[in-house]
């Protein structure tokens, strides 16, 4: 497996400032703070974590659509942190982006057609051609191609997120951030959806970092789990060591509050103590003491780093990794 | 809870879009009624007319092209359609509330979040500007916004996905409404503050007694909050019953397909099971069963009969020819 993504340190900060007349910065919010991590050809990479924890902004950061404030971004080996201009719009063809919020993203005075042709335009390929793809990535999406000369208002919101994945699709790139694409679907679609981006990852080896709330659904797709906290990614790993044996204690709150419609066990649930801190002013130290149920005094004090959890694909930034284990689980043998 | 009268009706309610390609047939005849502390899911394909009925029991579908053609809706006991539209300002928000399934309808991108939640509470409350702001603050923290005193300041851009979904049910709670419709509220927040929102909302309703109206494709949520459930396919309902008759013993076809849809943790598959074909063109829904070109179970008269919602003695109703005679009623475990 080769790397096609590489990500060294990156943040992201929002300035903040006060004042209408004379603005003057006072602050930032950390929306990302530090996140190192690679991406393989081919492999899907869930990228998890509490609302506000800066995963768009990553996603977001690394396709350029914002600049880094510090950080690397390797691309095929290639450092495009600071690429601008013919070589940005290229690397645009290869790297897509899936909208969170698809009505946001989508032209209202463009119907369906305009909106997915258009790259395709741009970079030249013929009407006929167009015309053959369109039908082809509306009928993958599950939209009747009846729907193309319709504008975004005239549909619902699970239609306009397929319009969205539509769009990502029609350049053929090579990676692809998707950003929550299946959240506004029914089940049934979600299922639709989600073993069609599967078949088209494996037919063209496809790349996706795949960015979602809803755990089950990462959990079917993505070979690799990045779990974020407050900017910064506090466990990573193969997905089913890091479902199996989650040893953050985020992770594991995060794992114990999915609802199920039919609860296979009944699980205790891990409610987080007291609100998300503020991206502005994070805590010092680890940055989830603040809530951590067994924090101790060094979590206070001492950042954690990414460890390796010995014989096995998982990194975990937690200081007490042993003792949380023992106390909650005495290990099964 | 018995005892109580419904506090909303809808009565064989019918919206279509009157557009150039022809009839939408968004709405075509859907029925419910809900109780003060009661909550009721509606669940179904995507574009099957789940927002379009809130909309219209809200009196916002756009018109022209849309246009409630028959049916009624009575709040209270009173026909909203015959409100004027001066009298239903006043509803809306007070009486009636919507979190919208896409936060820009609700949110205004050009004013500051302060702007917006002071001018709601302002329109309905006996307040000054201080209680309005006080009572803004209170709501964002309500709803797990840290930092909520400076948060009131951002713009919606400035906001994650899930915190804009926060910040409109902070807005839709402002004024402590009797019947709340949630349209897909929690799609964008991860599971751990979905679990905080959901119990907020239930610690309302006892307080409060407001009913609930809750758009959902979470079968998770669905199993989680809710007393009844409507299952929703191409403008009509197809099944209605308790929540726990609807996943012990669901009827409808559809129904049975959305379950096996869902991917699950402890059993992971290879690839998702997803219904067949693709959602009806609901310009000229062929005679016959919407459902039948994709079911699993059609017969030959599906096609040509339209079948009637049925009951059982469990309250349990099912749109379905399968069960037309009652000796032949199957249950699909
Ligand atoms: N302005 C419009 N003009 C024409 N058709 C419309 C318009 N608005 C909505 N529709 C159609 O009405 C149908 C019902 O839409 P609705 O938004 O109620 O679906 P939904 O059940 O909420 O779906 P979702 O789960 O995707 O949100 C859809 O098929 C949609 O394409
Ligand atoms: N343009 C901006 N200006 C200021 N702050 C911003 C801006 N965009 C995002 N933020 C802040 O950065 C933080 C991270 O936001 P981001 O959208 O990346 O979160 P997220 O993990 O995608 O959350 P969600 O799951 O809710 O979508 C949040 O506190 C957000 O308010
Ligand atoms: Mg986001
Ligand atoms: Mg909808």
């Amino acid at each position: 497996m080769s790397e096609l993504l590489r990500v060294q340190n990156l943040k992201k900060h929002f300035p903040i400032y006060k004042g209408a007349v004379f603005p003057k910065k006072t602050g930032a919010v950390q929306a990302v703070d530090g996140i190192s991590l690679t991406v393989n050809k081919g492999e899907t990479l869930g990228l998890v974590g509490e609302s506000g924890c800066g995963k768009s902004t990553a996603g977001r950061t690394i396709l350029k659509l914002l600049d880094p404030t510090e950080g690397q971004i390797i691309y095929k080996g290639q450092d495009i942190t600071n690429v601008k201009g013919e070589e940005l719009r290229k690397l645009r063809k290869e790297m897509q982006l899936i909208f969170q919020d698809p009505y946001a993203s989508l032209n209202p005075r463009k119907t369906i057609e305009q909106t997915v042709t258009e790259p395709m335009k741009i970079f030249g390929m013929s009407k006929e051609k167009r015309q053959q793809k369109l039908d082809r990535l509306l009928e993958v999406v599950g939209l009747d191609t009846y729907h193309k000369y319709r504008y975004p208002h005239e549909f619902s919101g699970g239609q306009r997120q397929r319009i969205g994945i539509a769009r990502a699709l029609a350049l053929d790139p090579e990676l692809i951030i998707c950003d929550e694409p299946v959240s506004a679907l029914d089940v049934s679609i979600q299922a639709q959806v989600i073993n069609l981006m599967e078949d088209l990852q494996k037919e063209f080896n496809l790349t996706y970092i795949f960015i979602a709330h809803d755990l089950s659904v990462v959990h079917h797709i993505s070979d690799r789990v990045a779990v974020m906290y407050l900017g910064e990614i506090v466990e990573i790993g193969e997905v089913e060591e890091l479902y199996g044996d989650p040893k953050h204690p985020y992770t594991k709150a995060l794992l114990s509050s999915i609802p199920e419609a039919r609860p296979v066990e009944k699980r205790e649930r891990i409610m987080l103590q007291g609100d998300l801190p503020s991206p502005s002013n994070p805590p010092q130290g680890c940055k989830f003491h603040t809530r951590c149920p067994w924090a101790e005094d060094i979590c206070k004090q001492k950042k954690p780093v990414l460890k390796q959890v010995p014989g096995a694909e998982h990194q975990v930034a937690c200081h007490l990794v042993k003792e949380v284990v023992e106390e909650t689980e005495p290990t099964p043998v | 809870m018995a005892d109580h009268l419904p506090i909303l009706e809808v009565k064989d309610l019918h919206t279509h879009f009157f557009t150039k390609a022809g009839t939408v047939k968004a709405v075509d005849g859907v029925s419910f009624s809900v109780k003060p502390g009661e909550t009721l899911g509606i669940v179904g394909e995507s574009g099957s007319g789940k927002s379009i009925t809130a909309m219209s029991v809200m009196k916002l579908v756009p018109s022209p092209p849309g246009k409630i053609v028959s049916g009624d809706i009575r709040f209270n006991g009173e026909s909203l359609l015959l409100k004027k539209e001066k009298e239903m300002r006043k509803i809306r928000g007070k009486d009636i509330s919507m979190i919208f399934q896409d936060p820009m309808t609700s949110l205004n991108p050009v004013f500051s979040v302060e702007k917006q939640m002071m001018e709601t509470i302002l329109t309905h409350e006996n307040m000054n500007k201080q209680q309005a702001r006080n009572r803004a603050i209170e709501l964002l923290d309500l709803v797990g916004i840290p930092d909520a005193a400076k948060r009131l300041k951002n713009y919606p851009h400035e906001f994650s996905g899930g915190m804009r979904q926060r910040v409109m049910i902070a807005m839709a709670l402002a004024c402590n409404p009797k019947v709340l419709i949630a349209d897909e509220p929690t799609t964008a927040l991860d599971v751990t503050i979905q679990a905080q929102i959901l119990d907020l909302l239930k610690k309302l309703q006892q307080e409060l007694g407001m009913a609930i109206i809750m758009i959902t494709h979470d079968l998770g949520v669905v199993a989680e909050v809710c007393d009844r459930v409507m299952v929703m396919y191409a403008g009509k309902p197809v099944e209605f019953s308790s929540v726990k008759e609807l996943f012990d013993h669901p009827k409808h076809p559809y129904t049975w397909g959305l379950l096996s849809s869902i991917p699950q943790i402890h059993n992971r598959k290879e690839r998702l099971e997803a219904i067949k074909g693709l959602p009806p063109d609901l310009r000229d829904l062929a005679k016959g069963c919407s459902f039948a070109p994709r079911c699993t179970h059609v017969k030959e008269e599906c096609l040509t009969k339209d079948p009637a919602l049925l009951e059982d003695e469990t309250d349990h109703f099912v749109r379905c020819l399968l069960y037309e005679q009652e000796e032949k009623v199957i249950i699909h475990e």
